[in-house]
């Protein structure tokens, strides 16, 4: 089945929810590029870091929260350190990961990781992915 | 100098080697730390969410009571440190969330009046590079030790204050003062995939195998590190490596404070080699750091 | 009572759209000495300023209250239009009901009760106006430039051209400034010295300029028409009158250091003269590094000096002149690699700045015009140029558009490019900034023919590897991350207020803004003005610009210097402070507080009852005070007063306004 469009009404409530969330003026961003300049995931991420923002902005907020590029920030702040415009990208991707775990979309469930990187993987990295991904 | 310690989940569990050198090397630079008791988990990452403060509930609560005792808190693995500083440094800054939590908590405000301090932080402020060159009786010559900072140690600057953020020199400061060589190489403070690893592993090799690989171009014997994660991804990454890739020699990592226990000539049963993922011993051995018997 | 008339002012939809304009002037009609009052569209215009000349007429007004815009704006204009009506133009008062009520409030009725409030106090203050007579002041027709670029020289030769004396102080030993280091211009590509130095020569030679190089303005007093400066004249320890410019002193100064007009790409001697060009072509011996100033021994200089002009014994002067005016061209300097921490903090040789770049590609430079790379002295086969290092970047603290780079950097790929014809240059930038005559086509030059690249992003990170630099980008274009090795990285890194600009201002008197840039009187309308009278702003003191503007600004700097020379005597503003001498005590507390030094005790003959006495009173300057009422705030008897701001007025006004 074809997911309804959102209606003006409904992006302009999600823009606003990540704004909420993150504390961030997404209006800020001039897409220098110098985040995905820097950042050791772009390379993997289907929409680059300032694409990220950019889709926010033009409204396309369905795009940017169905791409995986919030779920591969790793929070490493290398962004928010070189941002010229001092936006805090980390806060937004945060924004994004919180919009689809709070509406019932989490990336991972706990039952789902296997038990190999249960045993190898030290708690702190169990623990921040939890806190990120459910 | 007297501080409240807060060891965190993981060294309390998986890394008892890397809390053990902790221990035994901070009281021979006159850092006595005491375990804070009733800890709890610090939440591991630093809630980045501007709509909600109940993240910041258990890492208060550590902050609160170091500052019952009197005294600032140390703490040493990477994550930790993160969230506890820029916990600290929200209560500081931020009335609104000072008063939300200790109104939840039932406690009294607490407003960022104790430190929060990286062991290295804790050191540099008691003289402890200094102390470490006069304490050296295994100096650590010849061998070529990578830092590897990471993020959460230098990120995000403003509020962490821990070194220059794009030109560190920290740990450099500490390998020197060991009488080793501090190997400069530039993916020393770039991240290495974090927690993104539990989902996908081959996501993170870009990350990992970057850093591995500028840290072998500059001939690293080890690479020392503070965070556990960090460890896993980089220790995970070899072991792909080596089998991919046969011209890649593996690069033994460690928690720093091993190293410094060898430095400071602690029986090396107790420097917790032994439990490395990448057996570091063979190439200490090669640089006469250890001898054949004690080692193997 | 006064006859008091009120115009309330629409300001076309500026103010009417928040304040009930005709509420207000209906309100105001039946205010108490208020004779007349209506409200009008736009009073600014002609027919608003004929009815109020006409109202003065018609009703024998004798004090107008105009609530409109900011008295900055129009306040002579209705002063002017009272004036002509025969009314004295102190008698009437603006009151601000634009950017003080209708632009910062929305509710209307609450915007409507402030602007009446506001007016009826203004009225109270009219009650006690008094007539004011502006004065005339004397006026020295002597200009001082304080920067020897190519701004302060244009001043320079205008205003000297007209037939004004001028003094040109500048830091460094010879004049030209930031120009003279560069190696071609944009968007024409001739050489900068072969249009610079014509000029250089005119100051040096113009018998109405006298030229002090090696020398730093460190005191300024006075006021509009008759400062007086004291010029600090650094010891060059060569007597240049004697000086014959034959240069085998630096020939054989044993003594190499780095050359601070090389910016570090060259070196020079301990006793040396800059650049082959320079004016005065003559030596100064850097205390510094000059071997006989560190050990005692040496003196090669004076030995092969033919005319005997060393002299290692001078010392520094402090000489004062009077002067009537003051152009403030101190230029500009580059933020420092250092505050770079992602591009290397300073510490890779091959990562130079612009100013470095012009070096080694000026023809008189270190390399002789080969651009080859600092650390090895290769000819690098790839640069790479990043434009906007610390401008545009909030981060940085530098928000604003450096507004020169652009240019360059297209200028410094096209240079690389005509030598080093296989050579890749690629130019990191955000956007490209060409409005001038020919500068877009400049730019497309370098890209169409010249094939320079550039990437639409800003680039993360540059460290060393293998003897080459890596260089982080991204080019948002494609949306691809970039990673380049490079022989060389150029940083066009922020244009900066010259290094002391704030000291200078602080000495001056004269303003300047977060960044350290002179701030102008007006942004569209004053822009050569500062907010000192008297003092004048050109060239990048003021705001980064580039050279063609700089010139035109330093023009009309130079107008403005003129047009007041052209007068004989000035006019001053008859708002300034005032003493009562018969209850002055004479206890001159007012004295250290005056910020323009213009009270001064004076010994008078007063009438106490039927008997003549000699006793001390405060005096005033009128010419030095400012009108800040400083003095009659801190005046215990309340002898001081501040025409046009009487204590009375101000007095009135606030009951008013409070009770």
């Amino acid at each position: 089945m074809p997911t309804k469009t959102k209606t003006k009404a409904e992006i302009a409530d999600i823009i606003k929810r990540i704004e909420l969330i993150s504390g961030e003026n997404i209006y800020k961003c001039y897409q220098c590029g110098k985040c995905t300049a820097g950042c050791v995931m772009a390379g993997e991420m289907d929409i680059s870091p300032y694409k990220v923002i950019r889709m926010i902005q033009l409204g396309l907020v369905e795009k940017a929260l169905e791409s995986e590029s919030m779920w591969l920030c790793a929070a490493c702040f290398a962004c928010r350190e070189r941002c010229p415009k001092e936006v805090d990208l980390s806060k937004i991707m945060e924004a994004l990961r919180v919009i689809q775990v709070r509406d019932g979309k989490p990336l991972i469930e706990p039952e789902e990781v296997a038990d190999e990187v249960i045993e190898e993987m030290p708690q702190q990295g169990i623990v921040s992915a939890f806190r990120k991904y459910n | 100098m007297k501080y409240s310690y807060f060891p965190g989940c993981t060294l309390h569990t998986q890394t008892k080697n890397f809390n053990d050198s902790i221990k035994i090397t901070s009281s021979l630079l006159d850092i006595e730390l005491e375990e804070l008791k009733d800890w709890q988990c610090c939440g591991a990452v630093y809630p980045l969410t501007a709509d909600s403060t109940m993240g910041l509930v258990s890492p208060y609560r550590s902050l609160q009571k170091a500052y019952e005792e009197g005294t600032d808190l140390v703490t040493v693995c990477s994550a930790c440190y993160n969230v506890l500083k820029r916990t600290n440094f929200a209560v500081s800054n931020d009335a609104q969330i000072r008063k939300k939590l200790s109104e939840y908590m039932d406690v009294d405000e607490y407003a960022g009046e104790s430190k929060v301090l990286h062991l290295l932080e804790a050191m540099r402020e008691n003289k402890g590079f200094e102390k470490i060159k006069e304490k050296t009786i295994n100096p650590l010559k010849d061998l070529r030790v990578a830092p590897y900072y990471g993020c959460l140690l230098l990120r995000p600057s403003e509020e962490l204050k821990f070194d220059n953020p794009e030109n560190p020199t920290i740990f450099e400061e500490f390998i020197n003062s060991m009488g080793a060589i501090a190997v400069d190489f530039p993916n020393r403070i770039e991240c290495c995939g974090a927690y993104v690893s539990i989902t996908s592993k081959r996501k993170v090799k870009g990350a990992t195998e970057s850093i591995l690989k500028s840290a072998a171009k500059r001939n690293a014997d080890i690479i020392i590190t503070s965070c556990p994660l960090c460890y896993h991804n980089l220790a995970k990454e070899q072991e792909q490596l080596v089998q991919s890739d046969y011209l890649f020699k593996p690069i033994p990592i460690l928690y720093f404070t091993q190293l410094l226990a060898l430095a400071f000539g602690i029986e090396v049963g107790s420097c917790g080699f032994e439990s490395n993922r990448i057996d570091a011993r063979p190439i200490l051995k090669s640089k006469n750091l250890i001898s054949g018997g004690d080692a193997l | 009572m006064k006859k008091i008339g009120v115009f309330v002012c629409w300001c076309g939809l500026n103010i009417s759209s928040t304040v009930d304009v005709e509420k207000a002037s209906e309100e105001l009609k039946n205010y108490p000495g208020v004779f007349y009052a209506d409200d009008y569209k736009y009073l600014c215009s002609d027919p608003g300023q004929e009815l109020i000349k006409k109202t003065i007429v018609d009703n024998k007004l004798e004090g107008i209250v105009v609530a409109a815009c900011s008295p900055n704006m129009h306040e002579s204009t209705f002063r002017a239009a009272a004036e002509a009506a025969g009314l004295n133009p102190y008698r009437v008062e603006i009151t601000n009901i634009r950017e003080q009520a209708s632009w910062v409030h929305s509710n209307k009725e609450d915007a409507t009760a402030k602007a009446i409030q506001l007016i009826k106090s203004t009225v109270e203050k009219v009650k006690k106006s008094e007539d004011l007579f502006p004065q005339q002041i004397p006026l020295t027709k002597k200009v001082l430039v304080i920067g020897g670029g190519i701004s302060g020289m244009t001043v320079a030769l205008e205003v000297a051209e007209a037939g004004y004396p001028v003094i040109l102080v500048e830091k460094e030993p010879q004049i030209g400034g930031n120009m003279a280091k560069l190696s071609e211009t944009f968007p024409t590509l001739d050489c900068a010295s072969c249009i610079l130095t014509p000029k250089t020569a005119e100051v040096g030679r113009h018998s109405n300029i006298t030229l002090m190089t090696n020398s730093e303005v460190i005191e300024s007093t006075g006021y509009f028409g008759n400062f007086t400066v004291k010029v600090k004249r650094k010891p060059t320890f060569v007597d240049w009158k004697k000086c014959i410019g034959c240069m085998l002193c630096q020939e054989k100064c044993p003594k190499k250091t780095n050359s601070d007009f090389e910016h570090g790409m060259g070196k020079r001697k301990a006793i040396s003269v800059a650049f082959p060009q320079a004016i005065p072509y003559r030596p100064i011996i850097s205390e510094k590094e000059c071997i006989y100033f560190k050990t005692g021994k040496c003196k090669i200089c004076v030995k092969v000096c033919p005319v005997d002009c060393i002299e290692f014994e001078q010392e520094e002067k402090i000489i004062e002149e009077n002067i009537g005016a003051i152009v403030v061209a101190s230029g500009y300097d580059l933020l420092p690699k250092e505050e770079l921490g992602e591009y290397g903090q300073g510490k890779y040789a091959d990562v130079i700045d612009g100013m470095q770049f012009e070096r080694i590609a000026s023809a008189s430079g270190p390399t002789e015009g080969v651009i080859k790379r600092p650390s090895d002295g290769k000819i690098p086969k790839s640069i790479v140029f990043i434009q906007c290092a610390g401008s545009r970047d909030n981060q940085k603290g530098r928000p604003y558009c450096s507004k020169i780079c652009c240019m360059y950097t297209a200028k410094h790929a096209m240079l690389y490019k005509h030598q080093v014809h296989d050579g890749e240059a690629t130019i990191f930038y955000m956007d490209i900034r060409a409005g001038g005559k020919g500068y877009e086509e400049f730019v497309q030059r370098a890209i169409e023919d010249d094939h320079v690249l550039y990437l639409r992003g800003r680039v993360a990170r540059v460290y060393e590897e293998d003897g080459r630099l890596v260089v982080l980008g991204v080019d948002t274009l494609s949306g691809e991350q970039v990673r380049i090795e490079a022989d060389l990285v150029v940083l066009a890194t922020a244009v900066i207020p010259s290094i002391g600009a704030k000291a200078l201002g602080q000495t001056l008197k004269v303003g300047t803004d977060t960044y350290g840039f002179f701030n102008e009187a007006h942004p569209k309308l004053k822009p050569v003005e500062s907010m000192t009278k008297g003092v004048f702003l050109a060239g990048c003191a003021q705001a980064p610009r580039d050279i063609p503007e700089t010139v035109s600004q330093a023009t009309g700097a130079a107008a403005k210097v003129i047009t007041m020379f052209s007068k004989n005597h000035l006019v001053s503003d008859p708002q300034v402070a005032k003493v009562n001498e018969k209850i002055c005590v004479g206890c001159l507390l007012c004295k250290p507080i005056c910020p323009y030094k213009a009270i001064e005790p004076e010994i008078v003959e007063v009438r106490v009852g039927c008997r003549a006495e000699k006793r001390q009173v405060a005096t005033i300057n009128k010419g030095l005070c400012q009108g800040c009422g400083a003095c009659s705030v801190a005046c215990r008897s309340g002898a001081m007063n501040l025409s046009g701001f009487s204590n009375e007025q101000i007095l009135e006004e606030l009951k008013s306004l409070c009770l």
